[in-house]
């Protein structure tokens, strides 16, 4: 085999040990912990799992697409903010957004209580929706996690020749008619791509549906790890959970495949956006305005609200370390994450085999595991790794060389990757499925070397995905709790572990400093990734030129 | 560069790399949020030179990580927020005797190990709270009363997938045997008001709110609301009164917050001297004021919001039953349909 498709491989089932790791439970027993769970809690799991995907998935296709839509393909005062802003609620970790409501709407948020004092009431003599149910934690995923799904259905949008447009319009279609018969199948493939992501996201979530009571498999795993003390049966668990997530894998990369599109006229042109005035305009405004201020207005007033109560006890000098932190692991862990998703999305273009295919769609398991799973392990393999050459040493040399990996932020970024480069992948992917092979074979007849047909031919049509990779995984890592606590070095700090720290001893509105900055922090390459698609926008997406 | 000579390089700078952490210092992992002990933990550097390196995690994932780091692992004191987690770091044999006469002198028999493996450091309890305007301290009295038909949606309590429900349920079966505990958890949740959720201080709020009449809490979380900067947090607390469940026989469900050394400790002097610094007057009265907890010791007074709550008779039950009935108490409210 070539050196390419072989390191491919390697390089996978390295960072595929942490899933190897959790599938190999399966082979040890656990007792008669499982007569207990499916006696008992199982089916709740999975049935509460099953209805939290199914809600997301309407959530996140009723927030998302539609507004991409009417971004792209209409003009309307302030359309260009709503293009970016919409993708704010990125930059709010879930559990933070859980909090945020909860302190408002619950039966003792200002808001009920205002409600009773005002006319009179007490609890029980009206209804009010209960935030902590499993319509809340649907509510509260949907919001945050739309923008995945907007974010690729925009650029799918975007992308669509004119030239198709047009001829659905000649064809006597209206707008809203060449939307449903034209663009949404077109645009079909990168909608479940965005959708896939929110679901895996959806299945790792644990302190949204934990803080709502929700028994899911998530936090059933915990719950059999934590209170049945068996990792085994907490790990097969998370073996099942995989099993689920490697089916909905294999369903989009098949659905995927079941529609590959390219634009084939020569002649290819951004469609012409059309203007909405009138009585439509509050529609528009409506459900572009929905998302954003639900999904992130409201809770960035709700947290600064909050914060500036507790600004003097909790902005202290350590502040600037954990934010100084969390961008470094974050700047590391994109930068890395795209190297890699480069190295084998190319792999895979250049020598196409089944067998690499197959590991890419293994290493895009680790998304949907939650992060304490994906610590744990990768904690497996290194701190064996690290002991066997300890124990090398001092038999050889008798000099003890410690963990030398194993609590250093090394494995706190391969953590990290295990966990994100499966976003990268996706997003890569998408950008170079878009490079038709007959481009580099035209390149080629015109004497270009590989290096040159990369520069000048792939990457400014990559542009766009590129950025949405790097920042995409820089937002993730800025959010990441779970790993991070556990794989942390000594005294090191990150936004998102003081935030939880606060939440976790029930003190929210001191929580609110850090969970703002994490917001803050997040904003910049939320806004710089808005920037960079609309300069890739004015490459036509599909590569030709009149 | 030769293969010999990178290694001597990579050597060299492992050794200086292990000259530089070679002061005296001591590695805590704990479980108990870094601003709930930071601030003992830097006077104890304070006091002795020897400096505190810290990581904070749940005790599970700790326990966890030392396993799996073994004999190699940095971890020189394991400092939980239950006595739950503690048993369940001696049973996973990760943790090494103390022979302190310091620590036997001043901490009480219940609240630590029988093997001095691991020893309680600060007290809380888990008791009945009640809106003030709405029942009255004589309607209930002991913990088996929460399953009485009369208080029917009336009671709010988070998750059984929380230590101290868990804890709660664990010292019940060691009471009144398991098919009792079983029979009070239906009777209980029969009993609640809502499905349970959110933490202690949600139960606590809703409870004004009107939402139940009872609430299960901790005693901190009351504290803490009662010294909250929030105006609307005090309020609420104002009108909560503290109930001390079971004072006609055992007493009310204690747990500790507590510490044990590491058994692969390299700092075991050091890790000896930090536990016997936490049972220490100093840290005993910080834990008492600035955390709103009960000392281990007998000789040290309440905070002053602590005094509000009133005196109380504690359950003398060894904590270690709490690790040790852990699983089943799980297992209970599972078939409960505790959530």
């Amino acid at each position: 085999m070539r050196p390419w498709p072989l390191s491919l491989i390697a390089l996978s089932l390295i960072l595929a040990t942490p899933i190897f790791v959790v599938l190999s439970s399966v082979f040890f027993p656990a007792g008669d912990i499982w007569t207990h769970l499916f006696e008992t809690v199982l089916a709740r799991y999975i049935s509460n799992s099953f209805a939290l995907m199914i809600g997301v998935s309407i959530g996140v296709l009723a927030l998302g697409v539609l507004p991409a839509w009417l971004v792209t393909a209409y003009r309307f005062p302030g359309s260009k903010v709503f293009e970016w802003a919409l993708l704010l609620p990125l930059a709010i970790p879930a559990y933070i957004i859980a909090y945020t409501y909860t302190g408002m709407l619950d039966v003792a948020g200002p808001l009920q209580s205002n409600l009773r004092d005002a006319f009179g009431w007490s609890y029980g003599e009206y209804w009010f929706p209960e935030i902590r149910s499993l319509g809340g934690a649907i509510a509260m995923l949907s919001l945050v996690f739309y923008p995945y799904v907007y974010l690729l259905a925009r650029a799918a949008f975007a992308g669509q020749s004119g030239s198709v447009m047009e001829a659905a319009r000649s064809l006597g279609c209206s707008q809203r008619s060449a939307f449903f018969r034209v663009a949404l199948p077109l645009a079909r493939p990168a909608i479940v791509v965005g959708l896939s992501i929110c679901l895996m996201e959806t299945l790792a979530d644990y302190g949204t549906v934990q803080y709502f009571g929700i028994s899911t498999f998530t936090t059933g795993i915990y719950r059999t790890w934590n209170g049945l003390g068996s990792t085994v049966a907490a790990a097969q668990l998370a073996a099942l959970l995989l099993g689920f997530v490697f089916i909905l894998v294999s369903i989009e990369s098949w659905s995927r495949k079941q529609a590959q599109f390219f634009n084939t006229g020569s002649h290819s042109w951004p469609s012409p956006a059309v203007p909405i005035v009138g009585g439509r305009l509050f529609i528009a405004y409506l459900v572009c305005g929905i998302p954003v201020s639900l999904g992130f207005v409201v809770p960035l007033i709700q947290l600064s609200i909050w914060a500036s109560i507790t600004s003097d006890s909790i902005m202290t000098a350590d502040f600037a370390g954990y934010l100084f932190n969390s961008l470094t692991l974050a700047a590391i862990t994109s930068a890395a994450a795209l190297i890699l998703a480069l190295f084998i999305a190319y792999g895979r273009r250049l020598y196409p085999t089944q067998l690499s295919s197959a590991a890419a769609r293994v290493l895009s398991l680790g998304y949907a595991l939650p992060g304490t799973v994906v610590a744990i392990g990768v904690l497996v393999p290194f701190a064996w790794l690290d002991n066997r050459v300890s124990a090398f040493m001092v038999a050889r040399f008798d000099f003890n060389t410690g963990l030398l990996l194993s609590g250093t932020a090394f494995i706190l970024v391969f953590a990290y990757l295990v966990r994100f480069l499966p976003i990268a992948m996706n997003t890569v992917d998408a950008g170079l499925t878009k490079i038709r092979p007959s481009m580099d074979e035209a390149g080629r007849s015109m004497g270009l070397g590989p290096m040159t047909i990369l520069r000048r031919v792939h990457m400014p049509i990559m542009r766009g995905s590129l950025a949405t990779a790097l920042l995409l995984v820089f937002v993730d890592v800025l959010k990441e709790l779970p790993a991070t606590l556990l794989l942390r070095p000594f005294n090191f700090n990150t936004l998102a572990i003081r935030t939880y720290e606060l939440a976790n001893e029930e003190r929210l509105a001191d929580a609110a400093g850090p969970a703002l900055t994490i917001v803050l922090a997040s904003l910049i390459p939320v806004i710089l990734l808005s920037r960079s698609l609309e300069r890739a926008k004015d490459v036509p997406s599909v590569g030709e030129k009149p | 560069m030769g293969i010999k000579k990178i290694f001597a390089y990579v050597l060299s700078i492992t050794i200086f790399m292990v000259g530089i952490v070679s002061a005296a210092e001591v590695n805590v992992y704990s479980a108990r949020s870094e601003d709930l002990i930071k601030s003992a933990l830097d006077r104890f550097s304070e006091e002795t030179g020897i400096e505190v390196n810290l990581i904070t995690e749940s005790a599970d994932a700790l326990i966890r990580r030392i396993e799996l780091e073994g004999f190699n692992s940095p971890a020189d004191v394991l400092l939980t927020v239950d006595a739950g987690r503690l048993f369940r770091a001696k049973e996973a044999g990760i943790l090494a005797s103390i022979d302190s006469s310091i620590l036997r002198e001043r901490i009480p028999a219940a609240y630590r190990d029988p093997e001095n493996q691991w020893f309680g450091l600060s007290l809380r309890s888990r008791v009945i709270m009640f809106d003030k305007s709405r029942v009255s301290p004589s309607e209930i009295e002991n913990y088996e009363d929460l399953a009485d038909p009369k208080w029917k949606g009336e009671i709010c309590i988070r998750s059984s997938g929380n230590i101290y429900n868990q804890s709660l349920l664990a010292s019940l079966i060691e009471h009144a045997g398991e098919e009792a505990t079983e029979a009070w958890a239906v009777g209980l949740v029969a009993n609640m008001a809502r499905r349970p959720q959110g933490g202690d201080r949600d139960q606590i709020r809703a409870a004004v709110a009107g939402q139940c009449k009872l609430a299960i809490a901790n005693t901190y979380y009351l504290a803490g609301m009662l010294n909250s900067d929030i105006a609307a947090d005090v309020e609420v607390a104002e009108q909560i009164g503290v109930l001390w469940p079971n004072q006609g026989d055992r007493g009310a469900h204690m747990n500790v917050s507590g510490a044990g050394m590491i058994k692969t400790s390299k700092n075991a002097d050091e890790a000896r001297q930090l536990i016997e610094f936490l049972s220490a007057d100093y840290a005993q009265q910080w834990y008492a004021e600035v955390n709103n907890e009960y000392s281990v010791r007998t000789d040290i007074p309440m905070s002053a919001t602590l005094q509000r709550f009133g005196e109380f008779k504690a359950d003398s039950l060894n904590l270690e039953v709490l690790g040790r009935n852990n699983a089943a108490a799980v297992r209970l409210a599972d078939r409960a349909g505790w959530e």
